[in-house]
C-alpha cells in the first residue's frame, strides 16, 4: 500500500492491521513518534493526519486516509516549528520520550484554535503522558507558540 | 608503559589531589589502577587529554559517563568540563564513554552508610572515604543514582578540563615559542598575544606528548561563564525536534526485531509452553527459549509483539504470597524482635516517656509503586566472531558486562557496551534483567543485530518495583509541644534484592544484603528534629516481591510515614506545623528551609473558606527540602492548588534544570500519592498499562514555585530530593481542609480528586 509521509511517497508491503506506528519506526525507519503504552492513553505515539493529531499506535495502517506528518516533518533543528521553537524556549524536555507527542498534540490544537485559553489547553494536552513532570513548561510554551503563531499573522 | 598511559595516570593523581588533598600516599595507590579508558578506543588522528576530554580534528569531545534519564546529567557534566576548558557551549559534544572503573562514583555507596548525610563527624567522614575507595577499587561502581551525579563530579570535571586546558596552553607555547604565560585562552582555541589564535584540535597531538601539570587551580567562581548561570541543555534541540535517538530507535543493517515474556510472578520460571500458531505467524523467525519464558525473534517488533501473544505459557507458582492482602499480612507480622534490622535513632527514654502519658498511636501502609518509565525496557544486541555488542539506556553500565562475561563466557574485553540516553528510568534501569534477555537471543541468533522491546504489558508485570511498606507509630505530647515519637517501619530490604541480583563475580557486593538496610528507614531515621523521647527502628520483611530503588527510594515513602505522624503530634500537642518544626530543628540550613517555604507561602495566613495548607519536610540524600501544599475542597473532589518548595542544595549549577528537576520530582510524588499503586492477585501485578497506573497529568498540576537555598558547604542533587516530602505536605493539606486523615496511599482510595 501506499503512504505519504512528510511529503514523500512510500509504498508499504505489511498487514493491513498493523498499526501505523510500527509501519512509520520499523519499516520506514521514522522513529520520532514513539512506543509508550500501545493502547492510546500515554500519546507518545502521536502524528497529524490532514493536520490533526492521532494516536499512530491505535490506528491500522489500513485505516489510514490522508497525509501522515510526523514531528520530523513539522520541523527540523534548522527550521523549527513554532511549538518546537517555544519547547526549546522553555527548556521543557527532561528524558524527552514523551515529547514528540506533546509537540504534535500541541500543534494540532493551535492549528483548530488560535487563541487557547488556560482551560482549552489543559483538556487538550492532558491527554499527554510525562513521567518526568514536565507539565508546568508544557503549559507555557504551548501559550508562547500561540502568541507566536498570531504574531506571524497579523 | 605507554607516555599517553602515564599522562592519565598522572591526571587521576591531580583528580585526588583536587578531591582529597594533603591524604597520605598510601590512598593514592588506589587512584592509580584505572588507566584511562580511552586509549584503547582512540581511532586516527584523535587524542584523550584526559579520561573526559578526547580531542580530534572536529573538535573536543566530552566525555559524560552517567546515564541521561532525563535529568540533564550528560548537560551538566560537560558544563563543569567546558568551564574550565574554555569552550564555547555551542560547540559542545558529548559521548558516554565506555564502561570503566576510571568513571566510579565515589559518592553513591556512601548513601547506604548508617551515617545521616548532615553528620559530619570522625566516623561518618572516615565512612564516606572508604565508601568512596570501595567504588573505585576494586568494586567499579560506574553507577548513575542517589542523586549522586553533580556531588561526584563536581571537582572531578573541572579538575579534567583544567588540566586538558593546561595541556593545550603548554602545547601552544611549544609550538610558538610565546611563553605559557602571555597565552591566553577563549572558546576553544589558544589565542596569542597578537590576537591569532590556535584552536584545540590544532594543539592535540603536541598536548597529548605532554607531562600533564602536577596541580592546577581552578577558576573562581566569579569567573564562571556557564556554571549558576541559566543553561540550554545539550539535548534540548533534538528532544523537541524527534531527532533525539534512544536505544529504542536504533536501526543497523540487517537488524531484526524481538520480544520476550516471561512469568509475571516474577521468579516463578516456566514448567512449559507451546509455540502454537505463533512459530508461523508472519515475519517470525524464531522462538527461543530464554531464561525464565521464551523469546520472539521477528522482521517487526509488532509481529514479535502479536506472534508472543498467541504463546501458550504455563507459568510456575509465585515465590511469595499470592495477594496484596496475604504480603501486608506478612509485613503486619514483622513488627517482632527477630526482624530488627536496625534502630539507628533513639533518643531520651521512650518508653518511659509513653508510660506517664496518654499514648497516641497510628498505622500507616505504603504500596507497591512502578518505575514505569515512558521507554519501556529494551536492548539491541550483536553477537558475532566472538565479539559482544550491547546499545542500551543503563544506569550500571561496568557491572553490566561483568554480567555479559557470565552469560556469554566471552572476555570483558571483547564486550562492548554503547550506552544510550533513556525516555526515563527513575531507577528501573538500575537492573540488568533486559538485557540478560537480549543477551540470551543474541546467543540464539548469533551474527544479526538484534532489536528486544518490552510491550508495555511486560513492562508494568515485570518491575521490580519500590516496596510495599507499614509503619507503626506512637507518641505523646506535653504542654503544648511534641514530647515523644516512636516510629517502627518494617519494609522488605531494597538493598539485599537489588545487590543480591547483580552479577556474582563483584567483589564485596554479595556481601551487602547481609548487611542492616539503612533505606528501611532512610528519610525517617535521620531527620534533624530534636525531639526529647524520639525513636526509629526498622524492621526488615522477608523478601516478597523483588523489589528495587524507586525516585528516593526509602525516603519516598518514608518522608510520607514521618511527616505524617510528626503532623498529627503536632496537632495533638496544639502547636502550629512550622513553628514547632522550628522549634525542634537543629540544623541550621533546615531551619532556613522551613524558614523560606513558610515566608513563600505566608504560612499562617488565611486561605478562607474550603482550603487548607499543609507542610512536610525530608531530609534525603543530604538535602533539606521543605514543601507547603495549598488545596482547596472543592464539590468535585480535592483540588491542589500550588505548591511552595524551598531546598539546599549548597550550590545551584544550572537554574534552569534544578527548577524542572524539583518540579518533576514534586509531580512524581503527588501523582503516585494520589492514584497509583501496584496490587497483586495470583502473583501478578494488576495494573497492566497506564490507564490503571495513571499519575499526574496536566489538568491536575498545581502551580509549583521553588526556591534553592545556598547555605550549606557540600553541593548535592536534586533528582530526587523534591519528591519525599510532596505525598505527606497533600496529607497534612488534606487533613487541614477536611479534618480527614489519610494513612495510606494511594490517596484516591479515601478521597476524590479533582
Amino acid at each position: 500500500m501506499r503512504l505519504k509521509v512528510n511529503g514523500k511517497t512510500h509504498e508499504v508491503d505489511v498487514e493491513e492491521d498493523m498499526p501505523l506506528l510500527w509501519v512509520l519506526r520499523d519499516e520506514l525507519g521514522i522513529t520520532g513518534p514513539k512506543y509508550g503504552c500501545g493502547i492510546a492513553v500515554c500519546g507518545a505515539c502521536a502524528v497529524h493526519i490532514g493536520g490533526l493529531a492521532v494516536r499512530s499506535c491505535s490506528l491500522q495502517v489500513g485505516d489510514v486516509s490522508g497525509d501522515i506528518t510526523t514531528i520530523e516533518g513539522l520541523g527540523s533543528p534548522e527550521a523549527m516549528h513554532a511549538v518546537q521553537a517555544a519547547w526549546v524556549e522553555h527548556q521543557v524536555a527532561q528524558c524527552g520520550y514523551c515529547q514528540s507527542g506533546q509537540i504534535m498534540a500541541a500543534a494540532s490544537l493551535l492549528s483548530a484554535n488560535a487563541e487557547p485559553t488556560h482551560e482549552d489547553i489543559d483538556r487538550t494536552m492532558s491527554a499527554n503522558l510525562c513521567r518526568c513532570g514536565t507539565y508546568l513548561r508544557i503549559r507555557a510554551a504551548v501559550k508562547t507558540a500561540a502568541a507566536k503563531l498570531r504574531e506571524r499573522k497579523t | 608503559m605507554s607516555r599517553a598511559g602515564k599522562i592519565a595516570r598522572r591526571t587521576f593523581l591531580i583528580g585526588l589531589a583536587a578531591v582529597a588533598g594533603g591524604v597520605g600516599v598510601g590512598i593514592y595507590a588506589y587512584k592509580r589502577t584505572p588507566a584511562n579508558p580511552l586509549l584503547a578506543g582512540l581511532e586516527r588522528g584523535q587524542t584523550a587529554l584526559t579520561p573526559y576530554v578526547r580531542v580530534d580534528q572536529s573538535g573536543v569531545t566530552i566525555i559524560t559517563p552517567r546515564a541521561d534519564v532525563g535529568q540533564g546529567a550528560c548537560s551538566v557534566l560537560a558544563a563543569l568540563v567546558a568551564e574550565e576548558l574554555d569552550f564555547a557551549w555551542e560547540d559542545v559534544k558529548v559521548d558516554p564513554g565506555p564502561p570503566s572503573g576510571a568513571y566510579y562514583n565515589g559518592k553513591v555507596l556512601a548513601e547506604g552508610l548508617p551515617f545521616a548525610a548532615i553528620d559530619d563527624g570522625f566516623k561518618a567522614r572516615g565512612g564516606r572515604f572508604i565508601a568512596d575507595v570501595l567504588g573505585n577499587f576494586p568494586v567499579a561502581a560506574q553507577v548513575t543514582g542517589g542523586s549522586s551525579t553533580v556531588a561526584d563530579g563536581y571537582e572531578k570535571m573541572r579538575v579534567a578540563g583544567a588540566v586538558a586546558r593546561e595541556m593545550l596552553l603548554l602545547a601552544a607555547a611549544s609550538q610558538t615559542g610565546i611563553a605559557k604565560a602571555d597565552l591566553r585562552t577563549r572558546n576553544g582555541a589558544v589565542v596569542m598575544p597578537d590576537g591569532r589564535s590556535l584552536n584545540y584540535a590544532s594543539l592535540a597531538a603536541t598536548a597529548a606528548k605532554i607531562d600533564p601539570p602536577a596541580t592546577v587551580k581552578l577558576k573562581p567562581e566569579s569567573e564562571w561563564r556557564y556554571l549558576g548561570k541559566a543553561m540550554s541543555r545539550i539535548d534540548i534541540v533534538a528532544k523537541s525536534t524527534g531527532t533525539a535517538v534512544y536505544g529504542i530507535d536504533l536501526r543497523m543493517p540487517g537488524m531484526v526485531y524481538a520480544t520476550v515474556r516471561t512469568n509475571p510472578r516474577l521468579g516463578g520460571g516456566i514448567k512449559g509452553y507451546v509455540a502454537g500458531a505463533a512459530a508461523k505467524a508472519k515475519g517470525v523467525l524464531k522462538i527461543v527459549p530464554i531464561s525464565g519464558g521464551v523469546g520472539v525473534i521477528a522482521d517487526n517488533t509488532w509481529r514479535a509483539f502479536r506472534a508472543a501473544k498467541l504463546i501458550k505459557f504455563d507459568w510456575g507458582a509465585a515465590p511469595y504470597p499470592p495477594t496484596s492482602a496475604a504480603m501486608f499480612e506478612t509485613v503486619a507480622a514483622s513488627f517482632v524482635p527477630a526482624r530488627q534490622d536496625s534502630r539507628l535513632k533513639n533518643e531520651g527514654d521512650v518508653e518511659a516517656a509513653l508510660a506517664g502519658n496518654s499514648v497516641i498511636e497510628a498505622e500507616y501502609k505504603v504500596p507497591y509503586l512502578a518505575h514505569a518509565p515512558l521507554e519501556p525496557m529494551n536492548t539491541v544486541v550483536q553477537l558475532k566472531d566472538g565479539r559482544l555488542d550491547i546499545w542500551t539506556g543503563t544506569q550500571i553500565p561496568t557491572f553490566l558486562v561483568k554480567r555479559a562475561v557470565s552469560v556469554t563466557g566471552l572476555r570483558a574485553e571483547d564486550v562492548h557496551l554503547h550506552a544510550q540516553i533513556s525516555g526515563g528510568s527513575f531507577g528501573r534501569r538500575l537492573e540488568d534483567d533486559y538485557v540478560r534477555q537480549a543477551i540470551e537471543l543474541a546467543k540464539a541468533l548469533p551474527g544479526r543485530p538484534i532489536k528486544m522491546t518490552w510491550t508495555r504489558e511486560e513492562d508494568m508485570t515485570h518491575d521490580f518495583p519500590r516496596p510495599l511498606g507499614m509503619a507503626r507509630m506512637r507518641g505523646a505530647v506535653k504542654e503544648g509541644k511534641v514530647d515523644c515519637y516512636d516510629l517502627s517501619i518494617a519494609c522488605p530490604s531494597v538493598n539485599a534484592s537489588q545487590f543480591g541480583r547483580l552479577d556474582r563475580s563483584i567483589p564485596l557486593l554479595s556481601y551487602v544484603p547481609v548487611l542492616s538496610d539503612v533505606s528501611i528507614v532512610a528519610g525517617a531515621w535521620d531527620q534533624p528534629f530534636k525531639i526529647p523521647n524520639y525513636r526509629v527502628t526498622g524492621y526488615r520483611v522477608p523478601e516478597l516481591v523483588p523489589v528495587s530503588s524507586w525516585r528516593s527510594v526509602g525516603a519516598s515513602g518514608n518522608g510520607f510515614l514521618h511527616e505524617c505522624f510528626f503532623d498529627e503530634l503536632i496537632h495533638a500537642a496544639g502547636a502550629d506545623p512550622l513553628k514547632e518544626r522550628l522549634r525542634l530543628c537543629w540544623h541550621e540550613p533546615s531551619r532556613k528551609v522551613l524558614e523560606a517555604v513558610g515566608e513563600m507561602s505566608n504560612w499562617g495566613s488565611d486561605l478562607g473558606k474550603d482550603r487548607g495548607r499543609g507542610l512536610a519536610f525530608t531530609l534525603s540524600f543530604g538535602v533539606p527540602a521543605a514543601e507547603v501544599i495549598e488545596i482547596t475542597n472543592t464539590p468535585r473532589g480535592i483540588r491542589i492548588d500550588k505548591v511552595f518548595v524551598a531546598v539546599e542544595v549548597g550550590k545551584v549549577l544550572d537554574p534552569e534544570n534544578f527548577g524542572n528537576q524539583v518540579q518533576g520530582g514534586v509531580i512524581w510524588g503527588l501523582g503516585h500519592a494520589m492514584n497509583a499503586e501496584l496490587t497483586y492477585a495470583d502473583g501478578i501485578p494488576q495494573q497492566t498499562n497506564y490507564h490503571a497506573f495513571e499519575g499526574m497529568r496536566l489538568y491536575q498540576t498545581p502551580l509549583i514555585e521553588v526556591r534553592a537555598l545556598t547555605n550549606a558547604n557540600e553541593i548535592r542533587g536534586i533528582g530526587e530530593p523534591s519528591v519525599p516530602p510532596a505525598a505527606p505536605a497533600l496529607a497534612n493539606a488534606i487533613f487541614a481542609a477536611t479534618g480527614k486523615r489519610i494513612r495510606e496511599m494511594p490517596f484516591n482510595k479515601f478521597i476524590d480528586f479533582v
